[in-house]
């Protein structure tokens, strides 16, 4: 099968890179654009490490083909850091409540809590639970992920609140 | 897990897709969502030479026609536990939907590939055999439509011929009077079913006694199954006691003969769908009397 060059939209910058189309965008996005925090979990898109926002969505990356993605808009958590490389106050929030300890699980955490929070609304505790139940933790049995999702989400809801109208 | 190398082409319309499949063969299959035929492919369960991605396909969204919801093939999960449409309109396959996998999966799998991919513990079969469904499928010699009840044969297997695709699902409104109910046992949350059930009980619309009982089954068969006729018969004419609602759901548990498997025993699948029943048909009895018509 001979490859062919696409041109990929990945956290707002193009790349234009040679593919087969068997080629996963897991694999595309961490081994030739280098996005480490794209991992390989399962394969079969059910621990949640791969996952990467396409359309504002998260998607597993490891259940598309790179030749899929053309035309549409990945982000990955790298997206989420601010120019000047300090952190978005999602992660912050990780960081504050012990919500990593080997890590490997959170790009996928926060990318989907992210895109939780982006849908606006009030997410409860138990709806964040259902919706990080696709992300699987090994290590830190969940609760304080949690207890990070509940505080940025309620910051979110709380400034949105307050703006003025 | 490196899949087998493919070709691999995108249509833009349901002809395309057609013409494509039957050009390549045998060789051929279509590309939707990817849920389901991603890990299949990883493994290497499936090796064709050539995959055909609709994803581009623009086949509206989900619209009333004619007392039917018509749901396009494509349209992703995640759009069924959104759309207001559905929610008013059909709403077990809203809730059905929101049960499918987990978000990402939610976020591309498709109505068209669910059904076309059959497996014998998918929600959205089950509930599509409850409702009484139709399967609009697009072949070489144009549309033709099939009864959900009549479109799954076999695990993975469905009526489809090699050169046709699922267009759209079209689903019956909730009536006045009509009522609702799924409940799934699953070991994980994002897990396929052991074992699933859908109800849809239609109260007369004068009284309060029950006119029909619908009721499906996922993961006791090959297939998604529909409750035991006669045995689902017995509750028109009734109320839906409690007592009635138990002898039934007793009936449609030893109708079944789910096999053992490393998810669980045929005994314990069968004692799940006794209790599972009970517990959706009670729901749905519930649910009608709360849904228009007269207050009682």
């Amino acid at each position: 099968m001979s490859k062919r060059l696409i041109s990929l939209s990945v956290n707002g910058r193009r790349h234009d890179v040679w593919v087969s189309p068997s080629d996963l965008l897991l694999d595309v996005l961490h081994d030739e654009l280098g996005l480490s925090e794209v991992r390989y979990g399962c394969g079969e898109g059910v621990c949640g490490t791969c996952t990467v926002e396409f359309d504002g969505e998260p998607v597993s990356a490891c259940l598309m083909f790179a030749v899929q993605a053309e035309g549409h808009e990945i982000k990955t958590l790298s997206s989420l850091l601010g120019e000047d490389g300090s952190l978005h106050p999602l992660q912050e929030c990780f960081l504050r409540h012990g919500a990593a300890q080997c890590g490997f699980c959170t790009p996928g955490m926060v990318v989907t809590a992210h895109c939780l929070a982006e849908r606006g609304g009030r997410p409860t505790r138990e709806e964040i639970r259902r919706e990080l139940v696709g992300n699987l933790c090994r290590c830190t049995g969940y609760t304080k992920i949690l207890d990070a999702v509940e505080e940025y989400v309620d910051t979110v809801a709380s400034r949105k609140a307050e703006q003025p109208r | 897990m490196v899949c087998a190398p493919f070709e691999y082409l995108r249509v833009s319309g349901y002809d395309e897709a057609v013409h494509a499949l039957a050009e390549h063969g045998e060789e051929a299959k279509l590309l939707a969502g990817g849920q389901s035929l991603g890990p299949m492919l990883a493994l290497r369960l499936a090796r064709p030479g050539v995959l055909i991605d609709i994803n581009d396909i623009d086949d509206g969204q989900p619209s009333l026609d004619d007392g039917f919801l018509h749901v396009p093939a494509l349209t992703r999960h995640a759009t069924l536990i959104r759309s207001p449409l559905i929610s008013r309109h059909v709403p077990l396959l809203g809730a059905v939907a929101s049960q499918v996998g987990n978000v990402r999966v939610r976020n591309r799998g498709t109505m068209g590939g669910t059904m076309a991919h059959a497996d014998p513990t998918a929600e959205i079969p089950c509930a599509s055999l409850a409702l009484d469904a139709e399967v609009v499928v697009h072949g070489q010699g144009g549309e033709r439509t099939v009864a959900a009840r009549d479109f799954f044969l076999t695990y993975l297997t469905t009526v489809l011929e090699p050169t046709e695709v699922v267009r759209a699902v079209r689903f019956p409104v909730l009536r006045p009077r009509q009522g609702w109910s799924f409940a799934e046992m699953v070991r994980r949350a994002s897990d396929f079913a052991v074992v699933a059930v859908a109800a849809s009980v239609q109260l007369d619309p004068d009284g309060d006694t029950i006119r029909t009982a619908d009721l499906a089954l996922a993961g006791v068969a090959d297939r998604p199954v529909l409750g035991e006729r006669e045995a689902l018969a017995s509750l028109t004419g009734t109320t839906g006691a409690q007592e009635r609602i138990a002898s039934v759901a007793k009936a449609v548990a030893e109708a079944t003969s789910p096999e053992s498997d490393v998810h669980a025993s045929g005994s314990y699948r069968r004692r799940l769908v006794e209790v599972l029943t009970r517990r959706t048909l009670t729901e749905a009895v519930e649910r009608a009397r709360r849904n228009g018509g007269a207050v009682r």
